[in-house]
């Protein structure tokens, strides 16, 4: 059957695409929050992932306003990360696993979760960017990922508690698998940030210090928080903190830190990485 | 990819609602006012929808450079409004913001004025981008 072997929670700003391309990950500026990521490559290279389960949003390279689901999981044998306009380089093609997806969605159905399906998705930097921090080289990656976008666009957003519940739904959509495949589950954006209006630059370094504290322990903590709760808290940006909710939910056996990093400011972005680790999951009925 | 030959404009949109402006807000705005913080909810995504088609286009080079040798005629192709067309010209996010702009997809039309993050965080703020930067630095003391 496959197992979650952990959960990996990271920011995605674009410009540490640009800081990648440009060699700076010694420079000073950068150099606090790329120090966070040996420990969690160690880890990865250790445990060895078959799969990553990616919860991501977009940000208007996939879906427009014409069709804005408010989940939707990939569902192709491929997932290209293509031009975004901006200038930060495209990483070419992620393989997928259709059968994997296709079990996920059936699971997720069933449980009264709708997703919309995309067998064609193109992946922007919320996806990308995470898969380059994590492995370097996409050679020594998993051999496939799922890719379940979260609507952080267009307003209603689905609710913390919502994306919770979705978590804990692809957890054991995952722990149901027949396959014998190791799975991480990863969760990108936030943590603190806003881009748009007056507030733009705004940052809340103790909330989200205590969100990273509460996702170890006490992830249900976060859901009582409604999406404006959120907005007005860790600004409108900072929303995206339910993908890292959804990807902790995922998680049912007994969760262990191993590494955490968090840095201010990256681009206008308070930058958190968290790696917890699924132990002695219980094996599935 | 995508086939931009639709043409739905904001005006034909506007056109199948029977209510006023106001009357609209009440039934598609978010509830809560967050001071200094749009939130891009259905009003704003109906009023914008021309002005995020064009920006969303934006995402192929052939359209950057087509924007980018004539912007006016590039905006009139995607049927923006005035208000949207001289949101456009200014280079003002605030003025995009407020024409139905999302900022996600204002980004890519950001990228092709050579405009990054915190270049738009200082216009909106009224900050030098120096200021904006030791602002953002200065929230890691907190």
């Amino acid at each position: 059957m496959a197992r979650i072997v952990g959960c990996i929670c990271t920011s995605h700003v674009p410009a540490i695409a640009g800081a990648v391309a440009k060699g700076l990950e010694a420079d000073a500026y950068w150099q606090p929050f790329f120090e966070g990521f040996p420990p969690v490559r160690a880890w990865l290279e250790r445990v060895r992932p078959d799969v990553a389960v990616v919860f991501y949003n977009d940000h208007g390279l996939n879906f427009f306003l014409d069709n804005m689901p408010t989940f939707a999981v990939g569902a192709a044998d491929d997932y290209l990360n293509s031009d975004e306009g901006w200038g930060i380089p495209a990483h070419g093609l992620y393989a997928g696993d259709p059968e994997f997806s296709w079990h996920v969605m059936r699971s997720l159905i069933n449980e009264e979760f709708d997703p919309a399906s995309c067998q064609r998705m193109l992946v922007d930097h919320a996806f990308a960017i995470p898969m380059q921090l994590l492995w370097p080289h996409k050679s020594s990656g998993p051999r496939a990922s799922v890719p379940i976008a979260i609507n952080t666009v267009q307003h209603p957003l689905p609710s913390p508690r919502r994306c919770y519940k979705l978590g804990q739904a692809v957890g054991r959509a995952i722990a149901s698998y027949p396959e014998d495949l190791k799975v991480v589950v990863i969760g990108t954006g936030g943590l603190s940030h806003q881009l748009e209006g007056g507030r733009a630059g705004f940052i809340n370094k103790s909330f989200d210090l205590m969100c990273m504290d509460k996702l170890v322990d006490d992830p249900a903590a976060l859901i009582r928080y409604s999406i404006e709760d959120l907005i007005e808290t860790t600004g409108s940006q900072g929303v995206e903190l339910v993908m890292w909710i959804a990807a902790r939910a995922s998680m049912t056996g007994s969760v262990t830190k191993i590494h955490s990093n968090y840095h201010i400011p990256i681009s206008n972005t308070a930058a958190g990485l968290l790696l917890l680790e699924n132990r002695d999951a219980p094996a599935p009925p | 990819m995508r086939d931009h030959s639709e043409s739905r404009s904001s005006e034909t949109r506007m056109r199948t609602d029977d209510g006023s402006p106001h009357e609209r807000s009440r039934k598609f705005a978010a509830a809560r006012v967050i001071e200094g913080t749009p939130i891009f909810d259905g009003e704003r995504a109906v009023r914008g929808y021309a002005l995020n088609r064009m920006c969303f286009s934006l995402n192929e080079r052939a359209n950057r450079d087509a924007f980018l040798a004539d912007e006016d005629a590039y905006c009139r192709k995607y049927s923006l409004n005035d208000e949207q067309i001289n949101a456009v010209r200014s280079r003002n996010v605030q003025a995009l913001l407020s024409a139905g702009g999302n900022i996600y997809y204002l980004a890519k039309l950001a990228g092709c004025f050579g405009l990054n993050v915190q270049d738009i965080g200082a216009q909106q703020t009224g900050m030098s981008v120096e200021a904006f930067r030791a602002k953002l630095r200065a929230a890691a003391e907190t």
